[in-house]
């Protein structure tokens, strides 16, 4: 149990974190999520003793970190994959780790067997890369079989392979009944992997809630509705009833309808009653990433901007204009989650959408994050974003 | 609470585990008797050239440390580096997460380095005056001679006290390369440079290495050197001050900074 009580960190007049206040509770795995910038790390560092904060308290078990008794054994964590001395050879490094808790050196030998560094642990770590780097540090913080563990971006630089061996050491550890936080800009993964989402922005409590709620509370769910296309009548018959009955019904560029305000049984019996037939009536919630980014859109620190490469431009001649470079007309807000239907002024007009809805999504590369490796939640997220043009 | 033996055994595994350790205090031993041998085979060679003043004067104990101007050196790279590659490699924040009591580690980690630094500062003095008497033939003394072992032994604790100096800059300064870009210019360039101007010299009578060094000398005024207003005792005890002054620095740092 990790207990944080009006957190707050001040470097100088910057701000990294303000009245935080949190639990994270045994059992569970709780995902610690936040854009760059927005002061995970930090919090991670104060809950570990390393960073006094400027007010507030945190505490482990009721105690404040520097006051455990062997801390080592009750608390494990990855920090920085890279904090280590290159020098050194990771069986090494682990022992000095393991002797400071009266750890047994074989322990040391189990927890490398356990991350898959038993070849090389004989190896200097600064031939390392960063995916065993990480694979070090999940060793040393679970040397101590402790009953808290903390992890930085723990899959940061892992093959696929290695995200879901992390994702399922996670969901073990927790089901074990351990506290487990880990914190990500990953939202695919913390999908995949969290019960529990802890959301800060700009070092301010966003979001406190589990996975399921967090995205229910943040979106917008609907049901994809499709009938024969031969027969346009059909569709135009059952449009009438669903919003007589009290639904809202937006039309998609590839002729599905899209449904909001009825459940899906409702809307297969009004369909019955009507004698329309379905060709398709599926149930579609939005993705993590959708809710996070709508979430956290207004308390991003880094955003980039369009490259104009005015920078490199060839002095003009006078009495030439060059030509202006074409910026397509993609709605930025689109790509986003699915906004509540209604209100989103592309939906209506999907015909004004200058890519093709059959084209590769052609994200904003201003805002796109690096793709996320695990496939599920970035289909549907994909799906999405065709749909919404 | 991590105990003390915990940490100690910890650091003494984190000290072996790396090679700067071996290959620092490997050259401080090396360079200082290879370079007081060389200078005491001059020192035989020429004997005869000196003056009168400067043969009634002539301290074979100390010219046989001569080499340790240049073997302190490596001194300070192993004290250094030895707290400074916690901050540069990041391990500060691994180690400070396994010990959170900051008194506990950071005395642990100096206390097990200065043990090596002393175990090699005065086997680096003991061959060193052994090899340098051998070669100075009939200008030699001997171990059994008034204050000869004093002086040796001596030798050994400056050496160890000049590494546990450059611990506690490197726990203040919290990096290596800030930390021997002073020690390094101050003990090599600055302290001597000082020592030899008018005036400056009063005050550098009073720095660590000057002052420590008196401990070496038999012959309070041999070669040339001034004669200083505190003896071999008194110039140890300023440098002792100055170390304990760099170590409660770095403790000050430590406990009260971010890692």
């Amino acid at each position: 149990m990790i207990e944080a009580v009006g957190l707050t960190k001040r470097y100088g007049a910057k701000t990294a974190v303000y009245n935080l206040s949190f639990q994270v509770r045994p059992g569970a795995v709780t995902g610690f999520l936040g854009p760059n910038g927005s002061g995970k790390s930090t919090t991670m560092r104060m809950i570990l003793g390393l960073d006094q904060p400027t007010s507030g308290h945190v505490t482990i078990g009721g105690h404040p970190f520097r006051q455990l008794p062997n801390a080592p054994r009750q608390v494990g964590a990855l920090l920085d994959a890279k904090a280590v001395h290159g020098g050194r050879s990771a069986r090494n490094h682990l022992l000095s780790l393991a002797q400071l808790a009266g750890i047994p050196a074989r322990r040391v030998d189990e927890v490398l067997g356990v991350v898959g560094l038993q070849d090389v642990a004989k190896r200097r770590s600064k031939g390392f890369s960063l995916g065993m780097g990480q694979r070090l540090g999940i060793a040393a913080a679970l040397l101590g079989d402790p009953q808290v563990l903390l992890f930085d971006e723990p899959v940061n630089g892992l093959d696929p392979e290695g995200i879901l061996w992390v994702r399922n050491l996670m969901k073990k550890l927790a089901s074990e009944g351990r506290t487990v936080f880990v914190s990500s800009h990953l939202m695919s993964e913390m999908a995949l992997t969290a019960d529990h989402l802890i959301v800060i922005g700009r070092g301010q409590l966003l979001a406190d809630m589990s996975v399921k709620d967090f995205i229910s509370a943040n979106s917008a769910d609907f049901a994809r509705v499709r009938t024969p296309q031969t027969a346009p009548e059909q569709r135009e018959k059952l449009t009438g009833v669903l919003t007589e009955a009290g639904g809202q019904v937006l039309s998609e560029p590839d002729g599905a309808m899209r449904v909001t305000g009825l459940a899906l049984p409702r809307i297969s019996d009004l369909a019955h009653d009507a004698d329309v037939r379905l060709w398709e009536l599926s149930p579609h919630q939005a993705s993590l990433e959708e809710a996070y980014m709508r979430m956290t859109q207004a308390a991003v620190d880094y955003r980039s901007t369009e490259d104009q490469l005015a920078g490199l431009q060839q002095p003009v001649p006078p009495g030439y204009a060059p030509p202006q470079p074409v910026i397509p007309e993609v709605p930025q807000q689109g790509w986003y989650a699915p906004p509540p239907p209604g209100q989103n002024p592309y939906a209506g007009a999907p015909a004004a959408a200058p890519v093709a809805p059959q084209a590769a999504p052609a994200v904003p590369p201003a805002a796109a994050p690096a793709p996320a490796p695990a496939a599920a939640p970035d289909l549907t997220k994909r799906e999405n974003d065709e749909d919404a043009r | 609470m991590a105990s003390v033996p915990a940490v100690l055994q910890s650091e003494w595994t984190k000290i072996r585990t790396v090679s700067s350790t071996s290959w620092t205090l490997a050259s401080a031993l090396l360079v200082t008797v290879a370079m007081s041998a060389a200078l005491c085979a001059l020192m035989k060679a020429t004997f005869d050239e000196l003056s009168p003043a400067e043969r009634a004067t002539f301290d074979p104990t100390f010219i046989s440390f001569s080499g340790m101007i240049l073997g302190q050196l490596a001194m300070v790279v192993f004290g250094v580096l030895v707290v400074g590659t916690e901050y540069s490699s990041g391990m500060i924040r691994t180690s400070l997460a396994a010990v959170p009591q900051r008194a506990t580690f950071l005395f642990s980690k100096i206390a097990v380095a200065a043990a090596l630094a002393l175990v090699v500062g005065l086997a680096t003095s003991f061959l060193s005056f052994f090899l340098g008497q051998a070669l100075l033939g009939e200008h030699r003394t001997t171990l059994g001679a008034d204050n000869v072992l004093r002086a040796v032994i001596g030798g050994g604790l400056y050496m160890g006290l000049i590494a546990l100096f450059s611990m506690g800059v490197a726990a203040m300064l919290r990096s290596s390369m800030l930390s021997l870009g002073i020690l390094v210019p101050f003990f090599f360039l600055i302290s001597q440079i000082l020592s030899a101007v008018p005036k400056a010299k009063e005050v550098a009578k009073y720095f660590p290495d000057q002052a420590g060094a008196k401990i070496m000398q038999v012959v309070p005024e041999a070669l040339n050197t001034e004669k200083a207003p505190y003896g071999p005792w008194g110039g140890l005890g300023i440098m002792l001050i100055w170390v304990a002054a760099a170590l409660v620095g770095g403790y000050l740092v430590i406990k009260k900074r971010d890692a």
